[in-house]
């Protein structure tokens, strides 16, 4: 829990100025004391992180404690309500409802995060090419975003989610293959104003490659915008599986998904299930929004213009 | 101006050129052979090769695209299989039932999202604010098939205001005639627009209340009502239209959970029903149509923003 204790450095109740650092110490060059007191100043984005805790927790740490066969359905134990044996009921194949959040969880989360690496990865490097080198190239690379963009995520998934049986590695590959373009295009922004930044004239003056120049010069740069994306890709990621999942294209059985659950609970819709419909979206619910608060704090406190109020 | 205007044109033509290609590309990326996959797996070697003869699918993989585009611009956007119907007889049918539901929802969800944008940032970090900021926010984080699974459960089964199900006319006349139960899967699309759409009024509207031109109007003593319509709400729209551009796949997206949740016969669900009958021309077909109309929507609303703000198309020469 190491990110937590860094949080707890700088709790809520401090003020941000005492942890500024103070006039007669040499600036920090990168400075992420104040970035840090602006994010713990937020409450919404210490929200964020508690919940997402929460969240690990509940998926990865839970089944440890609350045992439960997410294998196979207990058909004589089926659409059971709430009780002490089944804290949320079972579901119409008689899978605890609760155990079964607890490992659908899993894979949206690796799932999430897997694809926010691939795609920032991938998508930074793309931009920061487009960007700096500009003119046809950046024309060229652009233009290939325009047109992935102009058809919706969900379309293509689907297609190629039809052709293709979907496995974990498959979904990380799909999604990230067009998840990379928000990225790219944030850092294609940034590169475009930076490559005429001093600096890089003096790295360019002084001989360095222009893989160099990308790598050292610009990527560094422009990483603060790209932390606050992948942030809200993880959130995007983890929607769009489950919206996937929900439409029956998601992870094939027995892997337990979140919008699997919905899809099965929305038989139910009539008979006053509520265990089988409402805590499943509300975990996707806080999960998506955890994610977005984080992105929102670090985007604020990122931002140079807040730091100095 | 005119030159912004022929740069964004061409831009768009090569985008729709990238669609197409796309598109093209998603069709041969399919595993498995088209003529085993329609002819069966008892066919003869004969007669898959006829076949590929006769659908020019021996043909070098660029005479093909030559004519895919051919075909395209002579309206032919292939034959489905499986309902044995041209696609574009199933785009004419289903498109317009679609856009029944999603363009009302567009229209009303940028009525009500772009006031609520303007009040969160004059009311900024007020309880106003905080409350509908925190229900935009739950929105947007809401799986859209869930919210309209709640929807259905408040307002179709335990207050019985509207039908659980859309309606099933298949012409436009027939679904029309019971506009009660186009309210729900309205309403879907239409909450999670508003949800997309405020988040984005809010930040450019506190962004244009931080102008310069913002603080001389109050300087001059310009009353606070005055202030709102004639300078912050002017600068603040412009934006609103490339948003409802770029907005277009989110929306359409929403379009189509709303259509399987309501079971209601438009693309959305032609598009599922194809995808579960593994029915690639037609999936690619209303994938098409959707890619191009969105290309459209954003070149039309860069150039409405051009029109009305001279600043875009003098600006950025590099061209973007």
């Amino acid at each position: 829990m190491a990110v937590q204790s860094v949080w707890e450095q700088t709790a809520p109740g401090r003020t941000p100025a005492t942890l500024l650092p103070k006039e007669d110490e040499p600036p920090a060059k990168l400075s992420l004391r104040p970035a840090l007191a602006v994010f713990s100043a937020s409450r919404t984005g210490l929200l964020g992180v508690g919940l997402v805790v929460f969240i690990l927790l509940f998926c990865f740490v839970g089944p440890l404690l609350y045992h439960t066969n997410q294998l196979a359905g207990n058909l004589s134990n089926v659409n059971l309500a709430p009780s002490a044996h089944h804290l949320l009921g079972t579901d119409s194949q008689g899978f605890d409802v609760l155990g079964r959040l607890m490992v659908a969880g899993q894979s949206s989360i690796e799932i999430g995060l897997a694809v926010a690496a691939v795609a920032t990865s991938f998508g930074v490097i793309y931009g920061a090419i487009s960007g700096f080198l500009g003119g046809v190239v950046d024309a060229v690379f652009m233009r290939i975003i325009d047109t992935i963009l102009s058809i919706p995520t969900i379309f293509l998934f689907i297609y190629l989610a039809t052709a293709f049986k979907p496995t974990i590695w498959l979904l990380i590959i799909v999604l990230s293959a067009l998840s990379w373009l928000n990225p790219a295009r944030l850092v294609r922004g940034e590169a475009l104003s930076l490559r005429r930044r001093e600096f890089v004239d003096a790295a360019r003056v002084m001989g360095s490659p222009k893989h160099k120049l990308v790598l050292r010069h610009i990527v560094p740069n422009t990483l603060g915008t790209v932390i606050v994306n992948a942030t809200f890709q993880v959130a995007d990621a983890i929607l769009i599986l489950a919206t996937l999942a929900f439409f029956g294209f998601g992870l094939p059985p027995p892997a337990a998904t979140w919008g699997g659950m919905l899809s099965s609970g929305i038989n139910y819709i009539y008979d006053g299930y509520w265990w089988e419909i409402y805590p499943t979206g509300a975990i996707i619910v806080l999960t998506v929004l955890a994610f977005n608060f984080i992105g929102d704090a670090l985007r604020d406190a990122l931002d140079v213009r807040l730091q100095v109020r | 101006m005119t030159s912004f205007v022929l740069r964004r044109l061409l831009q768009a033509v090569v985008v729709m050129l990238g669609v197409t290609l796309l598109v093209f590309i998603l069709e041969h990326i399919l595993p498995g052979n088209l003529a085993r996959e329609i002819l069966g797996i008892r066919a003869s070697a004969i007669e898959v090769r006829a076949f590929d003869r006769q659908n020019g699918l021996d043909e070098p993989i660029v005479v093909q695209y030559w004519r895919y585009l051919v075909d395209l611009v002579h309206g032919n956007l292939g034959h489905s299989y499986r309902l044995n119907e041209s696609v574009r007889s199933v785009l004419a049918q289903d498109l317009p039932k679609s856009l029944i539901i999603v363009a009302p929802a567009l229209v009303i969800a940028v009525l009500i999202a772009v006031p609520l944008g303007i009040v969160q940032a004059v009311r900024r970090n007020t309880i106003v604010d905080h409350a509908t900021t925190g229900a935009s926010f739950v929105l947007y984080a809401m799986p859209s098939f869930w919210l309209g699974m709640i929807l259905i459960i408040v307002f179709a089964d335990k207050l019985g205001w509207f039908p659980v199900e859309a309606p099933q006319g298949t012409s436009i006349g027939a679904v029309l005639a019971d506009p009660r139960a186009l309210v729900l899967p309205c309403l879907t699309v239409m909450l999670v627009s508003i949800a997309f759409f405020s988040r984005y009024m809010r930040s450019a509207a506190i962004e244009a209340l931080a102008q310069d031109y913002i603080r001389t109007a109050r300087a001059k003593g310009l009353p606070q009502r005055l202030v709102l319509a004639r300078h912050l709400v002017r600068n603040a729209l412009g934006p609103v239209i490339t948003l409802v551009g770029l907005s277009l796949p989110t929306v359409i997206t929403a379009g189509l959970v709303s259509e399987y949740l309501f079971n209601y016969p438009g693309a959305g669900l032609a598009y599922w029903n194809a995808a579960v009958n593994q029915d690639y021309p037609v999936e690619l077909g209303i994938t098409l149509a959707i890619g191009l109309a969105t290309v459209l929507g954003n070149l039309l609303a860069d150039l409405a923003y051009a029109a009305l703000d001279p600043r875009v198309s003098f600006g950025s020469p590099a061209g973007d």
